[in-house]
């Protein structure tokens, strides 16, 4: 691994304690009623998020899940327009309209977070298509929890993605849970089963721990933008918080939230820091640095002005023209 | 101009939408190597090679959700969906994926993808080949619904619907694939969300697309030897629909019958008969009527299905009623 780089590590360090803090902030805010509707954190999984953030190209698409704010902030979402969507605000980046669970920005290949659980998988294997058809070297990754492994458009999408060798990656971030149940009390084989069943090459690795994250993704993309076909990678990881802001979890045992520690992937990799000369120090003034950062975005969010509804209604159609 | 089956209507439209941009991609079940069951995209494959034109596995819910991402990506997919039945299989991908992409990313992008289908009964296809279920699509803010009742209007309305920005459903009449008809050799392609009137007549306004078009219009010629004379307006696009051009005839005639072969219950014929209530009611001599398949699925045996099928027949008594 040729990444032992100080600025290349701080530039990861970067990327997931803004995915952490931003997704924090907003759970503040959500139970102080300045967000509505409702939202899905992925705090514990940010490692995931951040090493697609640092291994894909402005030109590659992603397609993600109803916990995608981390997948969006990674692919380059700017963060005040993620707050003023989430806001509701008609500046947001889908002008108040799509909320939590629909952050898109297609300028930079972020397909949009998905409130159907699976649709990411097929969506992104359209997008792998248009690469291989426009014969780019551009690669898909298709975001999905362990959760989605029970819906079908996952296995007719990994045999369609074997089947034309599409530049597409099966990124599944396994955090053991689908929404209030163990996944495994609902899905009996094992994802390496699967991806071995459809012929893809399928890698399991520690979803919390950055940079094996980040070496598996870019050996998958490595492989992927020549035409070699798609991939499989699995990220072990964990929910630390509720299926949705707000859920008393009363489905999750203490012990296993109590096994948490330890497996956090921003304190892991503020250890590796660490013992790379950056010193608790340099972490805390980072930490403050994007803190500011995330509350000058609230801060200018809360300013944003209400959606309008003719303006709403104008966007139905594309082509309203003639009629 | 050139005599063309409505099925070469639907090649040439698609033949030329590939030949003048490189983004226009078709996929579906068995349209390359053998060119689709009912022979539509016959010749393609050998012109455009399997980069343009691909056989997919049965996958529909895959397929759909592919054309939306292909859509997202720089594609211009066009999809092929064996039956308009299977089209249950792509409800997500089009109800909440590509209905939705336009609205609910703030304006961002469009989604100009085209699914073309085949519905419509009359050949004994069973319970599950034989629906339309053009009204449910035509329900969803963000889809366009297009069904054509000629060669000329498949080829003018197909290229409509691949130039469009937005995702169309174009749904097909079995029963017409064989139908000829002449296509000019500059034909335009056809708006979508104009009505065509095939019949001028002053007595009564029947409205209707597709396949029963050719019924309405056999039924119209006996009517006029009784002294009835009937407007014939095809809507070729069910949504939008062309709701001036239906007020106008009716405002002609001061009568109105809705034919479909769709199920009559929360049909396409429900909404133009309500919005026509409401924005015609004055014009209006006599109760709207609609003659469309009872509420039961499409049967097999040719008895049964004869008399589930809107015919001739039903029209011209409706139509007498409505005169009386």
């Amino acid at each position: 691994m040729a990444i032992a780089n100080k600025e290349y590590l701080l530039d990861v360090y970067r990327r997931m304690l803004s995915i952490r803090l931003v997704e924090l902030r907003l759970g503040r805010l959500f139970a102080d009623g300045e967000v509505p509707g409702f939202i899905h954190l992925s705090v514990g999984q940010e490692a995931v998020a951040a090493a697609m953030g640092v291994v894909l190209r402005p030109d590659d698409t992603v397609a993600s899940t109803h916990r995608g704010h981390g997948h969006a902030l990674a692919k380059g979402i700017d963060i005040t327009t993620f707050f003023l969507e989430l806001m509701a605000r008609a500046e947001g980046i889908c002008q108040g309209r799509g909320g939590s669970m629909h952050v898109a920005n297609m300028s930079i290949g972020m397909l949009g977070a998905n409130a159907i659980v699976g649709a990411s998988i097929p969506i992104a294997l359209g997008s792998a298509l248009a690469h291989q058809v426009r014969k780019t070297d551009a690669v898909a990754v298709a975001f999905f929890g362990d959760g989605a492994m029970a819906e079908g458009v996952l296995h007719e999408s990994l045999n369609l993605a074997s089947l034309w060798k599409l530049p597409l990656l099966f990124l599944c971030e396994n955090n053991g849970w689908a929404e209030f149940s163990p996944t495994h009390k609902q899905f009996v084989a094992p994802l390496n089963k699967l991806a071995d069943a459809f012929s893809i090459p399928h890698r399991k690795v520690d979803g919390n721990d950055v940079l094996a994250v980040i070496d598996a993704a870019q050996a998958a993309a490595d492989s992927m933008r020549p035409g070699n076909g798609p991939q499989v990678l699995e990220c072990m990881t964990h929910r630390w918080r509720g299926h949705y802001e707000g859920d008393p979890q009363k489905y999750r045992s203490g012990e296993e939230l109590a096994g948490l520690e330890g497996h956090d992937p921003v304190a892991l990799f503020e250890s590796v820091l660490s013992k790379k000369g950056v010193g608790k120090a340099q972490q805390q003034k980072i930490r403050q640095e994007i803190e500011a950062q995330v509350e000058a975005s609230v801060e200018q969010a809360r300013k944003g002005s209400a959606p309008d509804w003719e303006m709403a209604c104008n966007d139905v159609y594309t082509s309203t023209g003639e009629y | 101009m050139a005599e063309l089956r409505f099925a070469q209507g639907i090649n040439r439209a698609l033949r030329e939408c590939m030949e003048e941009d490189p983004a226009v991609f078709l996929f579906g079940e068995d349209i390359a190597q053998v060119g689709g069951p009912f022979g539509v995209t016959r010749g393609l494959l050998d012109q455009f090679g399997p980069d343009r034109i691909r056989d997919t596995p049965i996958s529909e819910a895959t397929m759909a959700n592919a054309a939306v991402g292909a859509a997202l990506s720089g594609l211009r997919p066009v999809l092929e969906i064996m039956f308009m039945d299977f089209m249950t299989l792509t409800m997500d991908a089009l109800v909440n994926q590509a209905a939705k992409a336009r609205f609910m990313f703030g304006g961002q992008t469009s989604v100009p993808l085209v699914i073309r289908t085949p519905h419509g009964g009359g050949i004994s296809a069973g319970p599950q080949h034989s629906q339309c279920l053009e009204a449910w699509f035509a329900h969803i803010p963000g889809l366009k619904v297009v069904c054509p009742s000629n060669p000329a209007d498949a080829y003018g309305l197909l290229k409509a619907a691949i130039q469009d920005p937005d995702p169309v459903v174009f749904v097909e009449n079995k029963a017409l694939y064989a139908m000829k008809g002449d296509v000019a050799d500059d034909a335009p392609s056809i708006p979508l969300g104009t009505a065509n009137i095939v019949r001028p007549g002053k007595d009564v306004t029947l409205v209707t697309y597709g396949a029963c078009v050719h019924k309405a219009a056999r039924a119209a010629s006996t009517l006029a030897d009784e002294g009835i004379d009937t407007e014939i307006v095809d809507l070729r696009s069910i949504q939008p629909w062309d709701e001036q051009a239906v007020l106008a005839s009716l405002k002609r005639t001061h009568r109105l019958l809705i034919v479909h072969e769709a199920v009559e219950a929360f049909g396409v014929g429900a909404e133009i008969a309500a919005r026509m209530a409401e924005a015609g009611f004055d014009e209006l001599d006599a109760p709207i009527v609609r003659v469309a398949a009872p509420f039961v699925p499409v049967p097999f045996a040719p008895a049964l299905e004869a008399q589930y099928q809107p015919q001739e027949a039903d029209i011209i008594a409706a139509a007498r009623k409505l005169c009386e």
